[in-house]
Formats: C-alpha cells, sequence, structure tokens
C-alpha cells in the first residue's frame, strides 16, 4: 500500500508539522501523506491535536511550522452544520460557487443527499439530520478533492447517524474524494475509514489500516479486534480482544493480514 | 366537564349532574362568544362616566374636555383640513430627520463594525457623543441653525442617529464566527463575506435599532415643534395649551398614540419580509 501511494502524488503531504499555542506543542512534527480517495480517520482524545490538524487543513488556522500540501478544492463539514439561517437551503448549497450553472449543481448535490423537497427550506426549519445533509451537499456541490470532516456525527441521534455514515460512504464511493474524518469514537472510525490514525500529544502514535470488507457493520469478523486494539490504545482498557494491541507496529505499514490472523483467532 | 367527573364518582346523581354541567357549560360558552366585546366593556364604561362626568359638571372642561366634545372637535379640524396639513408638517419632519440619522447611523457603523480602522477613528466621537442627550443641544443648536426648520430637523437627526448605530455595530461585530469560518472555506471573498454572511446576520439588529429611532423621532417632534414652530401636531398641542383647548391636546396624544402603533405595525411588516428565514416568523 505505501509503495502504491508514492507513485501518485498525495492527496495531502503534510512533513514535519508544529503548531504551538505558547509553550504549548498541540502538534508536534507530525508527518503524515493521504492518498487521493483514501477515507482516513483521526481518532484522539480531546485535547490530542486533532482538531487543530484539520484547521489547519482547511486553511483556518496557520501552522508554526514544516511543510503542509494540500488540494486547492477542498470543503469542510463542521459538528454544527454552519448553514447561513438567512439563506434557503440551495442558496446555503451555492454560496462561494463560482459557476454558471449553479442551482442546477445545487439540485444535483441536494438530491444525492436525499433533500431535493427542501430547496427552498430555511435551515431554521430542518431537523439537526437535515442541516447536516444540507452541510454535506455544500461541500461535495464543490467537488472537493479532499473532503475534513470535524466530528459532523457527533450531534445526531443514533438512529440518524447510522443513515449519515451509509450517506458518507456512499458519496464517498461516487466522488472519491480524499477524507479526513475527525472523530472520537472508535466505531465510526472502523466503520468507515480505510486507515485509522491515533492521534496522542500531537503525534502519530499508531496507525491502522482497516481492512474489512465494505459495507461493515459492526457485528462483523475484525471488528471488535480492531476495536479493541483502538481502545486500548487510548487508554480505555477492554477485556477481550487485548491480544491484538501487541501484534502492531506504529508508523504507516499496512496490516491487512494481521488484521485477519486477529479476527481468525478472535 | 365537571357534571361527568361529579357523576364517575357518585353514579347515582350522574344523569343529573351532567345535565346540569352541560347547561352551565353552554351557559359558559354563550358567554365567551363575543370575546372583543367584552374587552370593549370597560374601556366604553370609562368613556361613559367620563362622559357623565363632563357634562354634569362633575370634570371641569379646562381639566378635560368632555369625549363627546373631544369628537366634535377632531371632526372639524379634519373637515376643515387643519390636522390634515398639521399633520403632514409633522410627518415631513420626523421622516426626514429619521432618514437622515439613520442614514449616518447605517453607514458609521458599517464603517466601524466592518474595518478595525474605521473603529479607531469612528467609534470613540459616537460613543462620546451618543452620551449626550440630544435635547440638552438646544440652546447650543439655536445659537448654530437659529430656530427655523434645520435646528427642528438636526435634533431629530442627533437622536435617531445612535440607536441605529450601536445596534447594527453590535450586530456586525456578533456574528458567529463559526459562520465567518464556515465561509471562509467556501472561498468567499471579503465583499461576498460581508453580502452574504455579515449584513444579513446584522439585520436583525438593525431593525431593533431602527424600532429605537422611530420612538426617539416622535418624542424628538413633541419637544423640537414647541420652538418657534407655526405647524406640526407639537405646535397644535402647544398653541391648545396658551387657550386651555384641552380637547385639541387630546388629539395631539391620540394622534401621537395611533401613529406610533402604524409605524410599528409597518416595521413589523418589514421585518416579516426582510427576516423571513427566522424560525418564528416561518412557523407564522
Amino acid at each position: 500500500m505505501t509503495t502504491q501511494y508514492l507513485c501518485e502524488r498525495p492527496a495531502v503531504r503534510l512533513q514535519q508539522i508544529v503548531r504551538q499555542f505558547g509553550g504549548n506543542r498541540v502538534i508536534d512534527n507530525l508527518d503524515l501523506d493521504i492518498a487521493p480517495g483514501e477515507f482516513v480517520a483521526l481518532l484522539g482524545a480531546s485535547g490530542s491535536g486533532k482538531t487543530t490538524l484539520l484547521r489547519a487543513l482547511a486553511g483556518l488556522d496557520e501552522v508554526d511550522g514544516g511543510r503542509l500540501e494540500v488540494p486547492e478544492a477542498r470543503a469542510a463539514v463542521f459538528q454544527e452544520p454552519r448553514l447561513m439561517p438567512w439563506k434557503r437551503t440551495w442558496k446555503n448549497v451555492t454560496l462561494g460557487l463560482r459557476a454558471g450553472d449553479a442551482r442546477q449543481r445545487a439540485i444535483q448535490a441536494l438530491t444525492e443527499v436525499g433533500l431535493a423537497h427542501r430547496l427552498e427550506a430555511y435551515p431554521g426549519t430542518l431537523s439537526g439530520g437535515e442541516a447536516q445533509r444540507v452541510a454535506l451537499a455544500r461541500g461535495l456541490v464543490r467537488e472537493p478533492e479532499l473532503l475534513l470532516l470535524d466530528e459532523p456525527f457527533a450531534a445526531l441521534d443514533a438512529l440518524t447517524r447510522i443513515r449519515m455514515h451509509r450517506l458518507i460512504i456512499e458519496l464517498w464511493q461516487t466522488h472519491k474524494p480524499a477524507v479526513l474524518l475527525v472523530t472520537h469514537d472508535v466505531d465510526e472510525a472502523i466503520l468507515l475509514a480505510d486507515r485509522i490514525i491515533v492521534l496522542k500529544d500531537g503525534r502519530i502514535a499508531r496507525e491502522i489500516r482497516v481492512a474489512l470488507e465494505r459495507p461493515r457493520d459492526n457485528g462483523q469478523q475484525g471488528f471488535n479486534a480492531i476495536r479493541a486494539q483502538l481502545l486500548g490504545l487510548l487508554g480505555v482498557a477492554v477485556e477481550r480482544g487485548e491480544e491484538g494491541a501487541q501484534e502492531q507496529r506504529s508508523g504507516g505499514e499496512s496490516f491487512p493480514p494481521a488484521a485477519s490472523r486477529r479476527a481468525l483467532a478472535g | 366537564m365537571t357534571g361527568k367527573i361529579n357523576g364517575s364518582l357518585f353514579p347515582a346523581g350522574r344523569l343529573s349532574r351532567q345535565w346540569i354541567g352541560d347547561r352551565l357549560a353552554r351557559y359558559g360558552a354563550g358567554w365567551k362568544t363575543p370575546d372583543f366585546a367584552r374587552r370593549l366593556a370597560s374601556p366604553l364604561a370609562i368613556l361613559l362616566l367620563w362622559e357623565l362626568a363632563a357634562q354634569t359638571g362633575l370634570i371641569p372642561a379646562r381639566v378635560i374636555a368632555a369625549p363627546s366634545a373631544i369628537g366634535e372637535t377632531l371632526w372639524a379640524m379634519i373637515a376643515s383640513g387643519e390636522l390634515g396639513r398639521h399633520l403632514a408638517v409633522s410627518l415631513q419632519r420626523a421622516v426626514s430627520g429619521l432618514a437622515i440619522g439613520v442614514g449616518i447611523g447605517t453607514v458609521a457603523a458599517l464603517i466601524s463594525g466592518l474595518s478595525r480602522r474605521g473603529e479607531l477613528v469612528l467609534d470613540s466621537p459616537m460613543q462620546m457623543l451618543r452620551t449626550v442627550p440630544s435635547l440638552a443641544l438646544v440652546p447650543l443648536f439655536i445659537l448654530w441653525f437659529g430656530i427655523g426648520e434645520f435646528t427642528k430637523i438636526a435634533l431629530i437627526v442627533m437622536g435617531t442617529t445612535f440607536p441605529v448605530y450601536l445596534n447594527l455595530f453590535a450586530g456586525i461585530r456578533n456574528i458567529d464566527p463559526k459562520l465567518v469560518e464556515a465561509a471562509n472555506t467556501l472561498g468567499l471573498n471579503r465583499r461576498e463575506l460581508i453580502w452574504h454572511v455579515i449584513l444579513p446576520g446584522a439585520l436583525p439588529s438593525f431593525f431593533v435599532g431602527l424600532r429605537y429611532s422611530l420612538g426617539i423621532s416622535w418624542l424628538a417632534l413633541v419637544f423640537v415643534e414647541q420652538i418657534n414652530a407655526t405647524a406640526g401636531i407639537g405646535f397644535l398641542a402647544s398653541d391648545a395649551r396658551d387657550f386651555m383647548r384641552t380637547d385639541v391636546i387630546v388629539i395631539c396624544l391620540l394622534i401621537y398614540s395611533v401613529l406610533g402603533l402604524l409605524i410599528d405595525g409597518l416595521i413589523r411588516t418589514l421585518e416579516r419580509f426582510a427576516l423571513a428565514w427566522r424560525p418564528s416568523f416561518v412557523g407564522n
């Protein structure tokens, strides 16, 4: 896998990124490549620097050192939908879009997220899940090469979250942007990502490649092993499946064989 | 309802109790139907008592005129066109003062709200001027501008500029930074950010300021029209005072309150269109 994306230009390349607030290093010499079309989840406890990293990638924040290469076409979806309350749904989607057929593209994007019937609605009349889908449509209509998701499902109820997980995978498979998902939900990371990066004190503590077949569900073989391993890394003790933890090596390597071995063992 | 509840508790008397209860309910419903009439009853009673007291001489006309006399005078003033003339003069003063005041307040708030440099230059003088009660400026304004129309309108301008300035400035600065961030990730340039995010977001605050300004413009009108005026509602009132015409004074008061209500209704309608996105309006 590593060699594969050295051949083509990565969508994101971070080298020796440093970000500090006062004397506090939130991101500490971090290196990260994301391949085009790759779905990466960034996992970590609060204060581990994951949101800071995402903000730097979105261009909302400066970095204090290092090289940061990101595509021009990128979009961000945050925990709150951040829609302009005074603009109708489709106007929110086309905001900042410089294209002649903006409305047509907005309709298409909203249809993709299942909201073709709410084109003219004001955000104040949408439910939380609907508003977040509009935010997704607003990101996708820009045809981003990099989609940044900052805990976009954290504020949704459990059922809506399940639907959103399916939707995001569908959209990702259609449009194939590189995705960086910041989350603190271990299950969500395993369900969605090709690769999970565990961030600790501004450094990458571990990288885990998730080779589970899609569509995924949390009853899948191998799911629990990864889950236990991640929870272990995040400092949450789990009784079952702890044998997986010592098999892992750190740093950008792929683990499909290990994952399947653990699945068999579990 | 009561009949039914009692009925279940006392099965023996169920039928009769229910019957009484239903009758009572119907009687009550019969009372409720003319709702506005009930609300109108007590003001009418007060008017009637007032009229009676005036007719019997209990309240002398120099304290307050009888409602019938007020009505008569009002009709005569409308018919002769006198009221319309004064009203037109007052409205013209209020509208021009308000337009200039709101205009200045809006421009100043945009300049200091949208740029740090503008804030440095404009905000402190505005804050200092704001604390001066505009009516205290009357002597100075009379010295500067004389006692003509200019002073009257200038005083209304002084009173109406600051509510708009303060509220719009606060509205611009209180835009949710998360929305501004979102706009930045969407690639909006500064002009688009102002037009699509900051101004619409500050609009509700602008309307709050506008309402204050409207109220103040009426207040200022009452006052400035007593300085060397020959027409206007305020002149009418002070003239009536000199001739102890309490009926005319009451008519002036009525006009002020009716105009206040009308203008408030106008602003409400404006808001309904301009702020249609607010959930409270969408829900109707």
